[in-house]
């Protein structure tokens, strides 16, 4: 047993605390204010990611690279892989700004799920895309199986209709992945994803939303109006198969949910940064010296912060590492995602009223990172959804049972 | 009297074999398994049971054991093999022996009979103990104490706190023992009936503070003289010797050795919410007088006082980690037999995200308990992480055991269950000091 991080990934994360620093940090407030303007100076921070190799360096810190080793061709070996060092990144990605690591170009949610189920066809005619995620519908959010957007075949194309709201990048990427139902009637199996490129003739760009926080990253709402997609862009199997269900488009969470928790690790631990150093200038240290009980309010709080930020970053790299090892990790995936998205809104919102005045207002970032967080503990899967998730697999029932 | 290591050995094993309760559990293979690696790595020291702790070998320097070097510096949450088989032996005691005893214990505020013979024929304590004094250990070992301590306390977190205890003071004296305090007591640690022994620390006081201590001790001659009470102090009226904290006056917090029967030691009974089966105490120092050599390692500054709080904190987490476990599986069984309003109560969001909360608040726990323990064996630093463990397993260990009584709901309330105990246990782990170390 050894729960340090390996040397082998300081690089990663050295690298990431950097661009966090240097590039994130000197923008943050800028693009919080200017809400749908494009950060351009992502730009050159994409390209340096886009020229260094997989797993290695900043190339293993983006979304689109998650893959999960099968445990068949696992060794004896212990592995520290693709999914902890994204793990990594992220965190410090997002200590730097949320936002602005949601809307790193080429490195979108939809990357993710083209990595973990294109074919080899596909993986080469996407290498390079920007691809964003499309699942939310206005009627459907958490029950992602009850979406009413459609594709009929025809031909050698599916017509897509229906409206998908919430698109990270959904206006910045060249390529959308989009879930869609083959037959209404089936339920969950029938539920396919498609690569739709940018300016198909048929998808409409409707409106960029405003929002509590994240708001370098754009949100968009897209119309399908029969939008004639090739048969080549179905990622996956293209027959509705009942037996093997939802697994397919579910496997993806299992690998992001843990990212997502990262990226809250990584906010909450820079609001608790933040938070230690405005207190020391009130004479609030926080040695571990003194008892819980025996140090002031401000001081118990932020050893309770930081033991369930601490509890948080273990849960997730445990449940990376069970990634990595072919573990199969649904539940710990969850409980990461949980508990790390639930904290890091907590330790946001407390680090603000620590801190008073100089918490709420917009000299700090600390009123940011309180906006910010929230939509860690929603998105890829609210809290309730993970608790859920949980629960089913603590308590061996299916979803018609504890619905 | 010293016998070769070829008898020692065969002691050791013939104990094993020989013990019903090691057949009935299942345990025959495991414990040959380590009766043989054992007899392979050499007894080298028999021992003969004594209580007068009188020292049978001089030690030219004191023993430690070496810290684990690391297979690699992966992140990985394996154990080992033999950590695995450990785990084994510990889980089914743990299960068979604890769990079946626990509501007899709790009545009657002290262990079964027969207990410390079953412990013994267990066989932790020798691994706790350096080869060359009897035991098997060479190397730190704050993660297996770990997970010993976890399975154990999910049978029962009190008889695992009066089992684990003498095991603690024996890691106290390997850590920071003089020689003489070795050859003296560690020994006895790997006969047949180890001594009875635990660490008193904590004292009676709202907002105690190990780092505060108002038992104090100042410079008699050529000894010390003790002067305090210590609080919650498990195995208390049995105890063959107590490792006692002080305040060194000039100094600041030290351990003292302090026997049986010591003129000015009063111990009484201490009746608790919780942890009844440990059999805790009260212990009144008043101008106890003790020999120089009755300070814990070799001279005034050689125990590390705060590394033996963190190291105790530990400990009183992986109980609680083991407790919390134990209410985790309960409440999953229970919800998902019990029926209201025509079906499972688990079948409801609101009973099922309790649930769903304490699995993630066990595993919380359990993975800051481990990282700190991790820590310990590796050689890093380790306070921050023991801090932050024992803030998290207070914290949820209390939440876990009020909800685990509010799942059963009246019957949780009733003795008919054990969640009522584990809501008393979880909350006595969260507010002891010391009791034991690893």
């Amino acid at each position: 047993m050894q729960l340090e991080i390996p040397k082998k990934l300081s690089a990663v994360i050295e690298q990431a605390h950097m661009v966090a620093t240097e590039v994130f940090r000197p923008i943050s407030r800028k693009y919080d204010l200017a809400e749908h303007t494009y950060p351009v100076e992502l730009d050159m921070l994409a390209s340096l990611m886009d020229g260094m190799k997989e797993g290695d360096g900043l190339g293993g810190v983006g979304a689109g690279k998650l893959k999960r080793e099968k445990a068949a061709t696992r060794g004896s070996s212990v592995r520290n892989g693709t999914n902890m060092s994204t793990v990594l990144g992220l965190t410090e990605l997002c200590w730097g700004d949320v936002g602005l690591a949601l809307t790193i170009p080429r490195q979108g949610l939809g990357n993710s799920a083209i990595a973990a189920v294109a074919n080899e066809e596909q993986l080469k005619r996407f290498k390079g895309a920007w691809a964003a995620m499309a699942i939310t519908e206005p009627g459907a959010g958490s029950d992602s199986a009850n979406i009413r957007m459609t594709a009929v075949r025809d031909g050698d194309h599916y017509i897509l209709n229906g409206e998908k709201i919430f698109i990270t990048a959904g206006e910045r990427a060249n390529v959308v992945v989009v879930w869609a139902s083959l037959d209404l009637n089936v339920g969950r199996a029938a539920i396919k994803s498609f690569v739709v490129e940018k300016g198909t003739p048929g998808m409409n760009f409707v409106r960029l939303d405003h929002k509590l926080g994240i708001r370098a990253s754009d949100t968009a709402t897209i119309l399908f109006n029969d939008c004639r997609v090739p048969k080549e862009n179905l990622l996956g199997s293209p027959d509705i198969d009942v037996q093997q269900g939802f697994g397919g488009v579910m496997q993806t969470f299992d690998d992001t949910r843990p990212v997502v928790a990262a990226m809250a690790l990584g906010v909450g631990r820079a609001s608790l940064e933040r938070t230690r150093e405005l207190l020391k200038e009130r004479g609030i240290l926080g040695g571990y010296e003194r008892t819980l009980f025996g140090s002031t309010a401000a001081e118990a709080e932020l050893y309770r912060m930081e033991a369930d930020l601490e509890a948080a970053r273990l849960l997730t790299l445990k449940a990376a590492w069970m990634a990595d090892n072919g573990i199969p990790n649904s539940k710990e995936a969850s409980m990461a995602k949980a508990k790390a998205g639930r904290v890091a809104n907590h330790v946001t919102l407390r680090c603000l009223q620590l801190c008073a005045s100089v918490g709420a207002t917009e000299t700090e970032l600390l009123e940011k990172w309180a906006r910010d967080s929230k939509i860690l503990d929603i998105f890829e899967g609210t809290q309730q959804i993970q608790l859920l998730i949980i629960a089913r697999r603590l308590l061996n029932k299916s979803s018609a049972e504890l619905r | 009297m010293s016998r070769n290591p070829v008898a020692a050995s065969l002691s050791m094993l013939n104990r094993f074999s020989g013990s019903p309760l090691v057949h009935r559990l299942g345990l025959y293979k495991p414990a040959q398994l380590i009766a043989r690696t054992a007899a392979r790595e050499g007894i080298k020291a028999g021992v003969a049971l004594q209580r007068q702790f009188k020292a049978t070998q001089k030690l030219m320097r004191p023993e430690r054991l070496d810290k684990v070097a690391k297979p690699s510096d992966l992140f990985d949450l394996n154990i080992s093999e033999e950590q695995q088989m450990i785990r084994d032996m510990a889980q089914r005691f743990g299960r068979e022996v604890l769990r079946p005893a626990a509501i007899k214990a709790d009545h009657d505020r002290i262990t079964p009979e027969g207990f410390e013979g079953q412990l013994a024929e267990l066989g932790l304590a020798p691994f706790a103990v350096p080869e060359k004094l009897g035991g098997t250990a060479t190397e730190s070992s704050v993660v297996t104490g770990v997970l010993v301590a976890e399975d154990l306390s999910y049978g029962d977190l009190g008889l695992a706190l009066a089992g684990l205890a003498p095991i603690g003071v024996a890691n106290a004296l390997v850590r920071w023992g003089s020689a003489d305090q070795q050859a003296k007591y560690l020994p006895a640690f790997t006969g047949a009936t180890p001594p009875k022994s635990s660490i008193a620390i904590a004292e009676p006081r709202p907002l105690f503070d190990p780092n505060e201590l108002r038992t104090r001790a100042t410079l008699d001659g050529d000894g010390f003289l003790l002067k305090g009470e210590k609080s919650l102090v498990p195995l208390c009226e049995s105890a063959d010797f107590l490792l006692v904290a002080a305040s060194l006056i000039g100094k600041g917090p030290r351990m003292f050795i302090v026997e049986k029967g010591t003129a000015g030691v009063k111990i009484t009974k201490e009746p608790a919410l919780g942890a009844r089966a440990a059999g805790l105490g009260r212990v009144a120092l008043d101008d106890v007088r003790l020999p120089g050599h009755a300070i814990l390692g070799e001279g005034v500054d050689a125990c590390d006082f705060t590394e033996l709080v963190d190291l105790s904190r530990i400990a009183l987490c992986a109980l609680s980690v083991g407790t919390a476990q134990a209410v985790l599986d309960y409440v999953i069984t229970y919800c998902n037999e019990r029926k209201a309003f025509g079906e499972p109560i688990s079948n409801r969001q609101a009973v099922a995200f309790m649930i769903a909360n304490i699995g993630i608040e066990v595993e919380s726990m359990r993975l800051l308990t481990w990282r700190a323990a991790s820590r310990a064996d590796h050689g890093l630093p380790f306070h921050r992480e023991a801090y932050l463990a024992r803030v998290i397993c207070a914290e949820k260990g209390m939440e876990i055991g009020t909800n685990g009584v509010q799942l059963l709901g009246g019957h949780g309330y009733i003795q008919d269950h054990p969640v009522e105990r584990w809501y008393r246990d979880l909350m006595s782990a969260s507010v002891m000091e010391g009791g034991l170390l690893l």
